[in-house]
């Protein structure tokens, strides 16, 4: 059903016969659409000057590759308010452990408009119980030590669920991206956080002032105050000019546009907390930071397998508690897991690439990745979950962010479903 | 003898270093004024400690949420329209439009689902009213606060609200929020034997 990049080198290798018959069924979900007529070898139906400035000041990619990210399903993008909700990148498709900046996942608090910011003119503070209070241009933050660190970022309202479709629908609310920036520590320190103090309160400058409370602990520990994202300067929708980093905590909590952190002695409960609020205090540590999760891209909801025989079963596994240590691989439904190899390196709060050597042979089956990161701790099924709640796995509905095991149905004529029911 | 040196000698290293800890490194960027900081800081803290003068009522409120065109997306009654449910509704409203996600609806209804008043008088002044937020005044947002407050019965039609009053009303869903029973720290799993 779905044609993905790999899919079709995979067709074209076989040749022209082959994929004639493809190009008849190929359709997607994902707005890729079969190539019309073959790629120009040598270039010359394009413009010199288009092909010029391609070569010359910013390349894009091959009009071949189309794709993109989509709108969740739940709400518009744009809502009959002009307002951009939450836009979900395209994992089916994706390689590696970088997200590209242009299909990074978008989510937005009540629904925004992208703000534009003059970097000149924006200004960063920090305040509140501070010895030193501090105003910073974009210049000066540049000027101070910074370091670039990979991270991934998932939103809260990235939960699977037995409508969806492809792993865009289930699993699109996270991307990975190299950040550059200031540690916050070093910032903190320069200002002088005086005791007694507990939690930072930060914010944004866009019109709704995003606003979030973060432990003063995590604060000092490894968040980044970014400018940077994948070797080059924010892209607006992902803050420009300036992000607050929090690896491994929710997204909510990677404050964009940043203008603003107040150290306090309290949780404030503020703008972007108050929609996360929950009487359970297990509940609300589960909204924090992200556990072990994992998730198979290839074969993924929608692909289509062209018969039996050798496949790569190929994923992303992530944790907000540190690094990956071990992914586990079941084809045969949870029956027997089998250890996969991770194909990309392991950093701390990131996405990690693994891969499993498979022989498809041609029979229904479902497939399934758990992930163990740096703590041991093991990335659980629904039904363990939904145990350790003390629910009927029935209707369960995973309190917190809902790191469980997804599983893919692979058909006997090779088409690629999602599992839940 | 000379390992006693040299261990006074960390010593005094060491605490060189917790004083120059306490002073700047770096010396870039530059000292805010008390103006610029007031300005900035729109923070409000549950218990109401940065909450500005001013003073507002529901009657005023009514006018307001008219005026500034809050009913216009919320609806003249406060549910049923486009935009998130305010004022819970009696259940015969149902809205034409889909509900946006978050789907605020009469179980989640801001002036009742809020643990602290302050809450809403933080939400209303940083985020309302779409495409001019930022705009309304703080007379202004008390007084759409008592409003909603009032229109949800959690104070009387004739209670002001206030930077005394505000955090004193206390909200039906006092208790609807906790932190985790851990405060977080490095290299710990986020729930201890959560699967």
């Amino acid at each position: 059903m779905d044609s993905t990049p790999r899919d079709r080198r995979r067709f074209l290798k076989k040749g022209a016969a082959l994929a004639g018959l493809a190009l008849g069924t190929a359709s997607s979900a994902s707005g890729q659409t079969p190539d019309s007529h073959a790629p120009e070898a040598d270039g010359h139906s394009k413009d010199p000057k288009e092909l010029a400035k391609e070569l010359i000041a910013y390349g894009e990619r091959s009009r071949f590759v189309t794709s993109v990210r989509v709108p969740v399903a739940e709400r518009m993008s744009p809502d009959m308010f002009g307002l951009t909700f939450h836009v979900l990148t395209p994992l089916q498709d994706s390689v590696g452990i970088i997200t590209p900046s242009s299909l990074f996942y978008v989510a937005t608090h009540r629904g925004s408009f992208v703000p534009e910011i003059n970097p000149s003119e924006h200004r960063f503070m920090i305040h509140g119980m501070v010895d030193r209070p501090l105003v910073f241009t974009m210049d000066e933050l540049k000027r101070l030590p910074s370091v670039s660190r990979i991270h991934f970022i998932e939103c809260l309202g990235n939960r699977a669920q037995a409508r969806h479709k492809t792993v865009q629908d289930t699993h699109g609310l996270t991307s990975c991206a190299e950040w550059t920036g200031v540690p916050l520590s070093l910032l903190l320190k320069e200002a002088g956080v005086q005791n007694g103090a507990s939690w930072i309160v930060a914010e944004g400058a866009e019109e709704v002032k995003g606003s979030s409370s973060i432990p003063l602990a995590k604060a000092m520990d490894d968040c980044l105050v970014c400018y940077g994202q994948n070797g080059e300067a924010l892209r607006p929708q992902q803050g420009f000019p300036l992000r607050l980093m929090v690896p491994g905590f929710e997204g909510i909590y990677q404050i964009k546009y940043l203008r603003r952190i107040k150290v306090v002695d309290r949780y404030y409960m503020t703008y972007d907390d108050y929609g996360h609020i929950n009487p359970d205090p297990k509940v609300a540590a589960l909204t924090h930071q992200i556990g072990p999760k994992s998730v198979i891209t290839f074969p993924s909801g929608g692909h289509q397998m062209s018969g039996p025989g050798f496949y790569e079963i190929s994923g992303l596994a992530w944790s907000g508690a540190g690094a990956i240590r071990k992914v586990e691989i079941t084809t045969d439904g949870g029956r027997s897991w089998h250890d996969a190899e991770l194909r990309s390196p392991s950093y701390r709060m990131a996405h990690t690439r693994f891969g499993f050597a498979w022989k498809w042979d041609g029979k229904e089956c479902v497939v399934m990745s758990r992930c163990t990161d740096e703590l041991g701790t093991v990335q659980p099924t629904r039904a363990e979950a939904a145990k350790y709640w003390n629910k009927p796995l029935e209707g369960f509905r995973v309190p917190g962010a809902d790191n469980t095991v997804q599983p893919w149905k692979v058909a006997s004529d090779g088409k690629v479903s999602n599992g839940l029911t | 003898m000379g390992s006693r040196k040299f261990l006074l000698a960390v010593m005094i290293l060491g605490l060189c270093q917790i004083g120059s800890a306490q002073s700047p490194t770096f010396g870039v960027g530059r000292t805010p004024t008390a103006d610029e900081v007031r300005d900035w800081d729109i923070s409000i803290s549950p218990d109401g400690k940065e909450l500005p003068p001013g003073r507002g009522s529901a009657k005023e409120g009514a006018q307001l949420y008219v005026q500034k065109g809050c009913a216009g997306c919320h609806g003249r009654t406060g549910s049923g329209a486009q935009a998130p449910t305010l004022i819970k509704s009696d259940g015969t409203t149902k809205s034409s439009m889909p509900c946006l996600a978050p789907c605020v609806n009469d179980n989640n209804v801001m002036a009742l689902h809020s643990p602290f008043a302050t809450v809403i008088w933080d939400y209303i002044n940083r985020g309302m009213p779409l495409g001019k937020e930022g705009t309304l005044k703080p007379d202004e947002v008390y007084a759409l606060t008592a409003f909603l407050l009032f229109k949800n019965g959690v104070i009387q039609e004739s209670d002001v609200m206030d930077l005394q009053s505000l955090p004193k009303v206390v909200m039906p869903n006092r208790q609807g929020s906790a932190l985790p029973a851990q405060e977080w720290k490095h290299g710990t799993s986020r729930l201890p034997k959560y699967p």
